[in-house]
């Protein structure tokens, strides 16, 4: 028993030699509810779209169940401390993105059939390998990165790895980078990739890392000023890199989401390491100053502005999108059309920015919200690892991940639903895209990895042994 | 470290809450305006996937829905498509609707009220829901003989037959017409491509001449002055008017001729009989500056000329007789020319009123609306909207005409069947002494026992592009044959 007379609370860990309760199976459980939710919404799809429904639709909802379950057993021989909640969180937006993407191709191909053109291309078929892949490199990390601590040492490598892919697509050819004019990609044949979602991860790393180490020159005061303690002039570079680079890629690549995500991400990195409020304020006054140049400047982002304002001023061009995505949640109301019983194919892009208004058209107003609280259990997840982690490094790194979310969910369905203007971004797990999916997989993987830092038991350290004659006395039971 | 990331978790819960609450605005208060703006595709999507009812006239199917397995889960078919589109008009995927296809389209598609009983049970025993069926007061016969008629001279004009005594809408006929098949077709391409074909037909083909064109009703707004004339009690059938073959009207300029500048009759008068028969304009510019602009004015107004909000259920384009700012103008409309534009459909109202002893009746297409079984939901009952003339004159009335028609020579005189009537040869355009007229004839019969009310236009002389086209022998033939159609089965 713990000496009480050493004030230390008495540690069930090292008082029983049971291991800590893992989670684990609460983790598979909750994987195989995913499953049971996503094969139900599939049997929906068919049956509102095919009238019929076949056995084949379990051996689909088998198949969904094992690849996670694969994943599930790469947490349990890797991360076994890691936050039970996360994976079946994330496999529930994936299986519904899937149902969804799916449930958009049989809507394409009849309206092909329709016109008698040519069936388009199954997009369901892609994102499943994406799904694969996608998990493939989630085990990876998990297996590679046995602890985070040691991505801190690569931080300025990461750093610089994710200036050049960030901005490797604004400095190509538009031929090769150019797709519905944001310059985000890079083509090569048929597969594309948007190295700006991987360039995300190995920002966060970086900043992590360099915010760690200089954290004590961020907090030297500079003036006081309206009782804010702003800081010194010098130490506002990093800001100013972050927000430079944010316009450069809005002026290189044309994409206001990417622009507006990286810079809310540094600018709440930057505020968790200092913990001071005066970053947020000169960050936001940087934000806004940048708002109104880039309205100035460029037309693209007035477009979108105007199309914010009044979508229906002009209807058949600025206002298209975001009207027919508007059209598309208002049908959906409250309860929504069901699953493959709505016409989410009339809002263009359906599968990817606009897979918020396909959910809320057949799901409604209430499986929206069960979406969201999904990704809020999702990023409360990461935030509690971040503080429940015991290193400062680790602390940024989950948050960075967790925010990172939290930014790109708030952009994508703020910008769908009319509550911001539209950027292009896609959902995390649910829209259609081979980058964010496998980006967002290495993302998680690296949640995971903190989570399990911070709820795995302390290792035992050697504790110095006290002399025997230096010794608190010990309480012994009195023999009966 | 903590506390801040606290902070942004909470941030995250605000962010959360925040798109929550615009969501809960965007699918709850805004709900309805999205979903039921005329951009908003997925209303005609939905209607597609329920059965229309069909569109039917004495037995006869104007328009019905077939399904096809595709997509869009019914096709909409128009058997005789061209001679029916005026009355059934069109109902497309991606241009809308038309006619009664629009007109009553809650019905067709089941969401009028009327249909509520059916919709619950609908619901409740599982069957797809289907829409109502709509009966129209057509008589297919007089519809195919009207459209026969102008079609196959390949004149530009329209026919209007009523039931004097309800008001029922008995042929609606208006060429040159357009096919509503290809119009409704599924695929997108095709119909592009067909309303391209059709919006550059010219004339146009989609305008309902019937009750979509105002034209200057000539000789035929005579009638409106003999009314006004009768029901003042200061003339009878045999008051003498001038005879002058050019009347100097009010404001002492401007001339007024009769047709082809000759006097009316041999004597220095004519009565009010002969003017009307001869259709003498000096007679009736004389007349109707004696009656004044307000008697006038009001005869108009009683038979429904300048009523702006008439629906049958189309809407129906307003008839006037212009603003007639002095004597001179209230000569000229006298005799329908100047600022006069009736409607096919209001010109039969007027000849449908005299022939029902003045009481002028609202004019409709639907019969009755059926549930989907065919049992009927409910009737339509005439509506009688004023009387325009007393029975008497109704009757005086009905004498002259029938005097008029026995005068008329042109083709298809009925030989067992008295018809009473009134052409008309109306001058229009910038130059309209180098212009064709439109070409008018109002009947009804037969004049002892009426039972159809028909009004003929054809614009711009039919087929005669010279100049001396006239009602009597163009448009009067086709008012001949309609009614021969419409009694002929009647008789059977």
């Amino acid at each position: 028993m713990a000496a009480p007379s050493t004030g230390l609370p008495p540690n069930p860990a090292q008082a029983t030699p049971a291991p800590l309760p893992t989670g684990r199976g609460i983790e598979l459980v909750l994987l195989a509810f995913a499953a049971v939710l996503v094969t139900g919404a599939l049997a929906l799809v068919e049956a509102n779209q095919k009238q019929e429904l076949t056995t084949q639709l379990l051996f689909v909802g088998a198949a969904f169940l094992a690849i996670f379950t694969a994943a599930h057993f790469a947490v349990r021989r890797f991360a076994p401390y890691a936050d039970p909640l996360i994976l079946p969180c994330v496999a529930l937006l994936n299986g519904l993105g899937l149902v969804m993407i799916h449930r958009l191709d049989l809507a394409n191909a009849d309206k092909a059939a329709v016109r008698g053109a040519d069936p388009a291309v199954e997009l369901i078929g892609r994102q499943i390998i994406w799904t694969t892949v996608g998990l493939a490199l989630f085990i990876g990390v998990l297996a590679l990165v046995k602890d985070h601590r040691t991505l801190a040492r690569y931080g300025y490598t990461a750093g610089f790895a994710g200036i050049i892919l960030l901005a490797l697509p604004g400095l190509l050819p538009s031929a090769i980078s150019e797709v519905n004019g944001a310059k985000l990609w890079i083509r090569v044949g048929p597969v594309g990739i948007q190295p700006g979602e991987f360039a995300k991860i190995l920002l966060i790393v970086f900043f992590a890392a360099f915010l760690v180490q200089k954290r004590e020159l961020f907090t030297t005061a500079g003036r006081r000023f309206l009782g804010m303690e702003l800081p010194r002039a010098r130490d506002l570079a990093p800001l100013l890199v972050a927000w430079g680079l944010s316009v450069g890629v809005l002026v290189l690549e044309r994409d206001l989401g990417t622009s507006l995500l990286f810079f809310g991400i540094v600018l709440v990195l930057l505020y968790v390491a200092t913990e001071r409020i005066s970053w947020m304020v000169i960050g936001l006054t940087f934000f806004i100053g940048g708002c109104v140049i880039a309205y100035q400047l460029f037309s693209h982002v007035r477009v979108r502005v105007q199309g914010w304002i009044d979508p229906f001023a002009d209807f058949e061009r600025t206002g298209f999108q975001i009207g027919q995505a508007l059209f598309g949640l208002g049908t959906g109301g409250v309860g929504g059309t069901g699953l493959g019983a709505g016409r989410p194919d009339l809002v263009p892009f359906a599968e990817s920015d606009f897979m918020l208004s396909s959910l809320g058209e057949e799901l409604g107003l209430i499986g929206l919200a069960a979406v969201l609280i999904v990704y809020l259990v999702l990023i409360t997840r990461g935030l509690r690892s971040a503080l429940a982690v015991r290193d400062s490094f680790g602390k940024l790194l989950a948050t960075g991940f967790a925010f990172t979310l939290a930014l790109q969910v708030f952009i994508v369905i703020g910008g769908a639903s009319k509550l911001i203007p539209l950027t292009g971004l896609t959902l995390p797990f649910l829209s259609y895209g081979g980058s964010s999916l496998v980006a967002n997989y290495a993302l998680v993987a690296m949640l995971l990895r903190v989570s399990n830092a911070a709820r795995a038991p302390l290792p035992r350290r050697p504790v110095a042994q006290v002399p025997i004659a230096e010794a608190g006395t010990e309480l012994v039971e009195r023999p009966k | 470290m903590n506390t801040p990331v606290r902070r942004v978790a909470i941030a995250v819960m605000a962010m959360i809450l925040l798109l929550l609450a615009n969501l809960t605005y965007v699918q709850v208060v805004k709900a309805s305006d999205y979903r039921n703006d005329p951009r908003n595709k997925r209303v005609l999507l939905a209607e597609y996937a329920r059965k229309r009812g069909q569109i039917s006239a004495a037995g006869q199917m104007l328009a019905a829905s077939t399904e096809t397995g595709g997509r869009l889960r019914y096709q909409r078919n128009y058997p005789d498509g061209p001679v029916f589109a005026p009355v059934t008009g069109y109902y497309s995927v991606n241009h809308g609707a038309t006619g009664i296809e629009r007109a009553a389209d809650e019905i067709l598609n089941g969401s009028d009220d009327r249909l509520f009983g059916r919709r619950l049970s609908d619901l409740i025993t599982g069957r797809d829901p289907s829409g109502g069926n709509v009966v129209l007061t057509i008589d297919p016969d007089m519809q195919k003989a009207a459209y026969d008629q102008l079609s196959s001279r390949n004149y530009t004009g329209a026919v209007v037959a009523l039931r004097p005594q309800t008001g029922e809408i008995l042929a609606m006929a208006s060429t040159p017409s357009y096919d509503p098949n290809p119009l409704a077709t599924h695929s997108a391409a095709e119909e592009n491509e067909a309303f391209a074909q059709v919006n550059a037909e010219e004339p146009s083909v989609l305008t309902n001449r019937a009750i979509s064109e105002i034209y200057p009703p000539g000789s035929t707004f005579k009638l409106i002055d003999v009314a006004a004339a009768l029901s003042s009690g200061k003339y009878t059938p045999d008051s003498q008017l001038t005879a002058i073959a050019n009347l100097k009207l009010a404001n002492g300029r401007t001339d007024l001729e009769n047709y082809n500048g000759n006097s009316c009759g041999t004597s220095a008068t004519a009565s009010l009989r002969d003017a009307l028969q001869r259709s003498c304009n000096t007679a009736f510019a004389q007349l109707a500056a004696e009656l004044g602009e307000q008697a006038i004015r009001d005869q108009a107004a009683a038979f429904g000329i300048g009523t702006t909000d008439l629906s049958i259920p189309m809407n129906v384009a307003t008839s006037t007789i212009g603003d007639i700012e002095d004597t001179t103008a209230l000569q000229q409309s006298s005799i329908g020319q100047r600022d006069v534009a009736l409607t096919p459909l209001q010109n039969a109202m007027i000849v449908a009123a005299i022939a029902n002893g003045g009481t002028v009746m609202k004019p409709y297409l639907i019969k009755s609306i059926q549930s989907q079984e065919l049992e009927t939901v409910e009737t339509t009952n005439p509506d009688r909207v004023g009387r325009a003339i007393d029975a008497g004159v109704a009757r005086t009335m009905t004498e002259l005409m029938v005097n008029n028609e026995n005068s008329y020579r042109g083709a298809g005189k009925l030989s067992d069947v008295q018809i009473a009537a009134k052409t008309g040869t109306a001058e229009h355009g910038a130059n309209p002494k180098a212009t064709p007229p439109h070409v008018w004839y109002v009947a009804f019969a037969p004049a002892d026992n009426p039972q159809i009310a028909v009004a003929v236009v054809v614009e711009s002389g039919g087929d005669r592009s010279d100049l001396a086209a006239t009602g009597g022998a163009v448009a009067a033939p086709i008012g001949r044959a309609v009614i021969a159609a419409g009694l002929g089965k009647a008789d059977r």
